[in-house]
């Protein structure tokens, strides 16, 4: 079927944007629905709070929702953006950037309703420390949220760098693969991230003055858990910005849609191992402070074994890309 | 574009070496965070034992890793040898 480049473009930039929201609605939904239910909760514990849970509620879902509407900007742009181009790499670029959010923002909008709830949760517990749990909750979200800032970036990359020079075969794939492992990478560090900020929200409430202790702990164990999604916008950047000399050999293309589906899959683990361990660690701090720096070690160490596998996959995408 | 049989073979090893470690990772890193989080649990509640815990933490954490192995074994073997 022979298929002029702008039907192309129409055809994947429609199905991007559907992918994009679509995917993309699914984290920060199930994110605000915890920080919903944690809210309610709390306010059954302490109706006579009920005003500031209420409020910072809405703070944190609203952090949570960011992620979403990242995708639902992509989604418009695929929808409206008017491409003048007539290359048919535009329209793999297009299919890729839609990939790239809807997956790239679940992540991001799950982990982001952990620290509203346990926030919530911790308001009814501690009334008197609320500044200092909604501060946290925003410190700790705010971090969860740039695995989907990475997608974000990746997205807007592909939509508006101009690929027209480079040969159809086989950058095509690099740029769907490109989308693909910001995107997927990026759920698992969303999500660990989250993880980690949920922890220390209700461990301030428990010990308040641990604060100091537990906002390091949550950073540096969420800075951890962010690195898959590091290692999969590498893989991004390399698969668009590298020329690829031309080959209409299947097995050009394929090799770096693989590096892309390597890094994107493989990130995701790793990022909630992390996120996981960093949970246990800031959890723990909270409780025995005196412990902090045996418990930011072993959180460390058990990071980096955990991080392995995300450096297997980073190397297998790296021979795909560069070796074979 | 014409396609010949060696290249969607060799296209398929890649596309295969691609998901083998990409799928193969998920299960390790998850497992050993699991492993990771509940150490800092028994060092919190007893932190006497912090060497004999992180002994067992990397030992637990060495098993689970053997999957990811496996699946890089397989990468590998896909990409080179097959």
């Amino acid at each position: 079927m022979a298929m002029d480049a702008q039907t192309l473009i129409h055809i994947t930039a429609y199905t991007g944007g559907g992918i994009a929201m679509g995917l993309g609605a699914i984290g920060a939904a199930i994110g605000e629905g915890y920080t919903a239910s944690q809210a309610n909760l709390a306010i059954s514990r302490n109706p006579s709070i009920s005003g500031d849970l209420f409020k910072n509620m809405l703070v944190g879902q609203a952090v949570a929702e960011s992620a979403s509407i990242f995708a639902l900007v992509i989604a418009i742009l695929l929808l409206f953006l008017d491409v003048a181009s007539d290359s048919k790499l535009t329209a793999a670029a297009l299919f890729g950037a839609g990939i790239c959010i809807g997956f790239g923002a679940i992540g991001s909008g799950v982990g982001s309703g952990f620290p509203g709830g346990q926030c919530c949760t911790g308001i009814a517990r501690q009334p008197a420390v609320t500044s200092k749990l909604t501060t946290n909750m925003l410190i700790g979200s705010a971090v969860c949220q740039t695995p989907a800032i990475f997608s974000m970036v990746v997205a807007l990359m592909l939509l508006f760098m101009d690929f027209s020079k480079m040969p159809l075969y086989p950058t095509w794939a690099a740029l769907v693969g490109a989308g693909v492992s910001t995107g997927l990478a990026a759920i698992g560090s969303g999500y660990g991230g989250g993880l980690a900020a949920g922890a220390s929200c209700e461990g301030l409430a428990r010990q308040p003055e641990a604060s100091g202790n537990l906002t390091t702990t949550m950073l540096v164990g969420q800075a951890v858990a962010q690195t898959p999604s590091i290692f999969g916008l590498l893989i991004s950047f390399i698969l668009i910005f590298k020329t690829f000399p031309e080959s209409t050999a299947l097995k050009a293309s394929m090799a770096l849609l693989a590096a892309g589906i390597c890094m994107g899959f493989g990130g995701i683990g790793p990022g909630i191992g992390n996120g996981m361990a960093a949970q246990g660690a800031v959890k723990w701090v909270a409780r025995n402070m005196k412990n902090a720096g045996d418990l930011m070690r072993i959180m460390l160490v058990g990071q980096a074994v955990s991080q392995s596998t995300a450096i297997y996959a980073m190397v297998i995408s790296l021979v795909l890309i560069f070796v074979l | 574009m014409a396609i010949e049989g060696v290249d969607i073979v060799k296209a398929a090893a890649f596309l295969g070496a691609g998901i083998s470690m990409g799928l193969g990772a998920i299960g390790p890193g998850v497992g050993e965070g699991m492993v990771a989080a509940k150490a800092c649990e028994a060092i919190g509640k007893n932190p006497k034992e912090a060497g004999l815990l992180t002994r067992t933490m990397l030992v637990g954490q060495a098993v689970s890793e053997s999957t990811g192995i496996y699946s890089l074994v397989i990468a590998l073997l896909l990409l080179f040898v097959v």
